[in-house]
């Protein structure tokens, strides 16, 4: 418990470090950045987490002449607004980053990259900032939303499986995830079951499971809903295996699952242990850093930060908005998930892994077991006009 | 007792000049970003001064204003989005982003609504009308997040402001001046309201409704009244609230905005004419300020809120401007 | 559709149901004795959780967990109505809701700053883990089994409780007139205290047996509050019976609408439109089971007193 008090300070204060020092040797010329993420409440740990992983390569990079202003939106997008208000007119910020939710990036993105300010998302990736609605000062460092749906879909297809049950809360988010899946995945469905949004109990869907003959289950179920979903699966008797995207079976929230998970395969643009020289550097230092594995999230948030920095070096600030945007493009900075590159509508071009959740010890953890869509944009290339 | 009447009167000026004077003062001290915080109580309020004529006057505690808030969002967002992609709605109507059309359609949408909920609702009292007007807002909630058209659960951006004549809407001063008026005109028309024989009715119904049928007035339609204008009130708001935002979502239509809203009023002063403004303005303050603070905010927001139940009697009016006129 | 599934579906309402009714249960308690709406309720709930999750990780034991998290609710509950919930009881309606809502914020905050942001991880106790086969077919998760049997063997000892005991009998009367207590020489304050308590160790109770099914996170007792809430009001506020009947009621149309009503629109409507509509009516049907409930029954359906 204690340890949590301390953990949260310490990262706090290395937070404010950075503010600090950036502004000690402040310029006209610094670059301003405002991080509006969820810090309290219900899903305050993927906004924890993606600070965390920002914040470390911000120190790690040793540039004072960054500044970083971090609140809380607490999941709330007319909070997530008047913050980005407040950043933007208020702070003269360059760049925005950090929302996790997507109805509080489609609150905050589109004005403020109409006022000329940059976006960097750290996760949020709405099919209609990618498409219709996508921007030149608008770019996802994360993924499209349907991305890790689209890589399920297709690695069930590979591994013969005939007759998926996939279900979904019933929101946007939750068709186009299932229709994600489909676009990779063309055979016939054992079912399709939109649940409510919330909803904390499955025992109805998994007998419809159970009496739909299903040889594999695909679910999209984020945050609590799925730590529900398996930990009630898992005792159901049921056997047909089971695959998600990565959001159910991360560091963060494995540890709640708990062994009811092993096994499960899920997608993911990362890994800890993607085999690469930045990511154990990463892995390692966040954990010396934090106490604890980076998740997912971190790693956004890291990449983030690291992209950032990238396009600041090379075009010598934020101030030249088109040698920035340029130098974003170019995204010439090491991510810790291997290959990464901008598509035409500013959203990732890399490779979706499927992981399999293993014990390490006392530890659950992810293995890569197989590369589900390589060098994968996304479906919404062709809708952006920029 | 005029004592206390003269009191209120000042702090009800103090709190009317305040918030005017505030995006003056920011905008002197180049802080322009303090005007849409002012902007954003102006709306909050005007949310809150629609509910306390049914909570407050009417003794109608609905649970679910935020139905109506949020209806008013949609009206003016969905007209955004059609001008926006040059489409009709529903393949019927033109799109206009016409602010004088589309304030009177998002009241006139959000009585219709009232006057169905209230038909049901009102048949109920007590705890069990709190509940059944919550249901019927969760089932507006449901429906918004579950329809793909207008963004779902994601929501509908507002990429260009609906338009005034004459003035310029985005100029982020002359919004806060309309949002501001509009306010003012809220509780000068439930000032009216109240002093009216209509207002009489209202509130006789609220504490003895068999006093108000002796005299040969029938209170379910005294009270759907109440309730009707309640709700057009807070749907105004509701839309000026999606045009501040630039964004409408199902999060509007959350019970949570619908408990915010009462807490508002409450907090200022239930039954006060400037309540709303008084307890809209401290919550979002509180809000704002200790936010920039810890992350802990929602906890140190919590004990203030409670000591204020605790130990102000009548929310913050009952405490500046000391007890109410019916008490 | 075979008879096991339907049967199986049948059960997951009940086990839902009765859940449900050990929230409700304490809240009507409280509104009918007190006449006092406790929207912090959940947050009693989310404590017992943490506390059974926290207990159990630490000593290994889901029932020690169990009953710790019954105590802590019980004692978080006692202290809330000694420091707070008392001033309360005179106050109208309004201020009830401000002071327990600021109560949720305190707590939902308090409880991620002691135990930190992730969900806990609470598991089923190994006794009660996987699946036992019932008549007709139907396999069912032994732990929903034991969930209703415990709910069902509480219901019958708080009626039990109500009806036989000294306790109960004073109950029974601050329900019908509060004044009338306080002449009879029993002491209000203690009355009181122990009420709510009890009220607290019901909601402590379902969040254990809950957060072993669920996940153990801040802001787990809101959404189940709201369904306490409508439970109360359809079974009619301050009545114990009618609180079962409501929340076996409002299980069972939650479970089997979301099963049935995309099924039943599939009939007469292409599969893709018969989801959509389905699921998006059956997130809704509670709530039109209340409005009409209400509609025909403005005081519930077991109106307890006026």
């Amino acid at each position: 418990m204690k340890n949590n008090l301390l953990k949260t300070l310490s990262a706090l204060a290395v937070s404010t470090a950075v503010g600090v020092g950036g502004m000690a040797s402040a310029m006209a010329e610094n670059v301003k950045i405002g991080m509006i993420t969820t810090l309290s409440g219900g899903g305050s740990s993927l906004g924890i987490d993606v600070r965390d992983g920002f914040m470390l390569a911000i120190k790690q990079s040793g540039r004072t002449d960054i500044d970083v202003m971090i609140e809380d939106d607490a999941r709330k997008p007319d909070v997530a607004k008047q913050i980005s208000d407040k950043f933007i007119q208020k702070e003269k910020v360059d760049i925005l980053t950090g929302i996790i939710w997507s109805n509080l990036a489609m609150a905050v993105v589109p004005p403020a990259v109409r006022q000329g300010v940059f976006y960097i998302s750290p996760n949020a990736g709405p099919s209609a900032l990618a498409g219709k609605a996508c921007h030149e000062n608008y770019f996802n460092a994360a993924w499209q939303n349907d991305n890790l749906h689209e890589a399920m879909g297709g690695y069930v297809s590979a591994e013969g499986h005939k007759k998926p049950f996939i279900l979904a809360p019933n929101y946007p988010a939750g068709k186009d995830a299932l229709t994600g899946f489909k676009r990779f995945y063309t055979g016939e469905l054992a079912g399709e079951v939109y649940t409510k949004l919330g909803q904390t109990d499955y025992a109805a869907e998994i007998a419809q499971i159970k009496a739909s003959g299903a040889d594999s289950v695909y679910f999209f179920l984020p945050g609590g809903m799925g730590i529900a979903f398996m930990k009630q699966y898992s005792q159901s008797g049921v056997s047909t295996p089971v695959f998600g995207p990565a959001f159910s079976f991360d560091q963060g929230i494995l540890a709640a699952v708990g062994d009811a998970a092993v096994g499960v395969k899920n997608s993911s643009q990362w890994s800890k242990d993607i085999d690469t020289p930045a990511n154990k550097a990463f892995v390692e230092s966040f954990q010396k850093e934090y106490g604890r594995l980076p998740s997912l999230y971190a790693s956004q948030g890291f990449d983030s930060a690291n992209l950032i920095i990238s396009a600041v070096e090379k075009a010598g600030g934020a101030k030249d908005a088109d040698a920035f945007r340029a130098a974003l493009k170019a995204a010439e900075f090491t991510s810790v998930r291997g290959d990464f590159k901008f598509a035409s509508n500013n959203h990732p071009i890399q490779d979706i892994y499927v992981r399999e959740v293993v014990k390490e010890g006392d530890v659950l953890t992810n293995k890569i077991v197989a590369v589900g869509l390589k060098g994968h944009a996304n479906a919404y290339v062709d809708q952006c006009k920029m | 007792m005029t004592d206390t009447l003269n009191r209120e009167t000042i702090v009800n000026i103090s709190l009317a000049f305040l918030l005017l004077a505030a995006p003056m003062l920011a905008l002197a001290l180049d802080e322009p970003f303090y005007i849409s915080l002012a902007t954003k109580v102006a709306i909050l309020s005007l949310a809150g001064v629609g509910l306390n004529l049914a909570l407050g006057y009417g003794g109608m505690i609905s649970f679910g204003h935020a139905a109506f808030f949020g209806v008013g969002g949609y009206v003016a967002g969905i007209s955004a989005h059609h001008m926006f992609e040059g489409s009709d709605f529903l393949g019927l109507f033109a799109a206009t982003d016409q602010l004088l059309l589309i304030w009177p359609m998002a009241i006139i949408l959000c009585g219709g609504l009232a006057i169905l909920i209230g038909l049901f609702s009102l048949r109920t009292t007590g705890v069990y009308f709190i509940m059944i007007t919550l249901a019927f807002a969760q089932m507006i909630y449901y429906l918004g997040i579950s329809i793909p058209t207008y963004g779902g659960e994601d929501g509908l951006p507002i990429y260009v402001r609906n338009q005034l004549p004459v003035v310029s809407s985005d100029d982020p001063l002359t919004f806060f001046l309309v949002c501001y008026a509009l306010l003012m005109g809220g509780i000068f028309l439930s000032s009216r309201i109240i002093g009216s024989r209509f207002g009489a009715a209202l509130q006789t119904a609220r504490m003895n409704e068999v006093r108000l049928a002796t005299v040969g007035i029938a209170p379910f339609p005294v009270k759907l009244t109440g309730f009707v204008l309640s709700a057009m009130i807070t749907g105004l708001a509701g839309a000026l609230f999606a045009e501040l935002n630039g964004f409408v979502g199902p999060s509007m239509l959350s019970w949570h905005r619908s408990g915010e809203i009462m807490i508002f009023v409450i907090l200022g002063g239930v039954g006060r004419l400037y309540g709303p403004l008084a307890g809209a303005a401290l919550f979002i303050l509180l809000e704002f300020f200790i936010g920039g603070f810890t992350d802990r905010w929602q906890f140190f927001l919590g004990l203030i809120l409670l000591g204020v139940v605790l130990f102000a009697k009548g929310g913050l009016m009952g405490l500046i401007a000391g007890r109410a006129r019916h008490d | 559709m075979t008879s096991a599934f339907v049967i199986e579906q049948i059960l997951n309402g009940v086990q839902f149901g009765v859940m449900l009714f050990l929230m409700a249960a304490g809240l009507t308690l409280v509104f009918g004795v007190m006449g006092l709406i406790n929207l912090a309720h959940g947050s009693l709930y989310m404590i017992g959780a943490f506390v059974c999750a926290w207990v159990s990780g630490w000593i290994g034991s889901f029932w020690i967990g169990l009953v710790a998290g019954l105590l802590a609710a019980a004692a978080v509950g006692a202290l809330m109505e000694i420091l707070v919930i008392r001033r309360l009881y005179q106050r109208d309606h309004l201020d009830q809701v401000l002071a327990t809502f600021a109560m949720i914020l305190i707590f939902s905050e308090g409880t991620r700053w002691l135990f930190g942001d992730q969900p806990l991880w609470l598991d089923i106790p190994q006794l009660l883990s996987g699946a036992v086969d019932l008549p007709f077919g139907v396999s069912y998760p032994l732990y929903r089994l034991a969930i209703i049997l415990v709910g069902v063997a509480l219901a019958i000892g708080l009626y039990m409780l109500i009806t036989k005991t000294r306790l109960g009998m004073q109950i029974r009367a601050g329900e019908s007139d509060r004044e009338m207590i306080g002449a009879l020489g029993i002491n209000i304050a203690t009355l009181y205290t122990v009420v709510f308590a009890l009220g607290a160790a019901l909601a402590g109770v379902a969040g254990s047996f809950v957060g072993a099914l669920q996940s153990v996170q801040v802001g787990m007792g809101e959404p189940v509050l709201i369904l306490a809430f409508v439970v109360i009001v359809i079974g009619g506020i301050g009545s114990i019976e009618g609180a079962l009947v409501a929340s076996v009621l409002v299980g069972l149309v939650d479970t089997l609408g979301r099963v049935f009503l995309p099924q039943f629109f599939a009939l007469f409507m292409e599969p893709s439109a018969a989801t959509s509509v389905g699921s998006a009516l059956s997130s809704t049907s509670i709530y039109i089971l209340m409005a009409i409930v209400l509609i025909w029954k403005p005081k519930g359906l077991f109106a307890a007193h006026d």
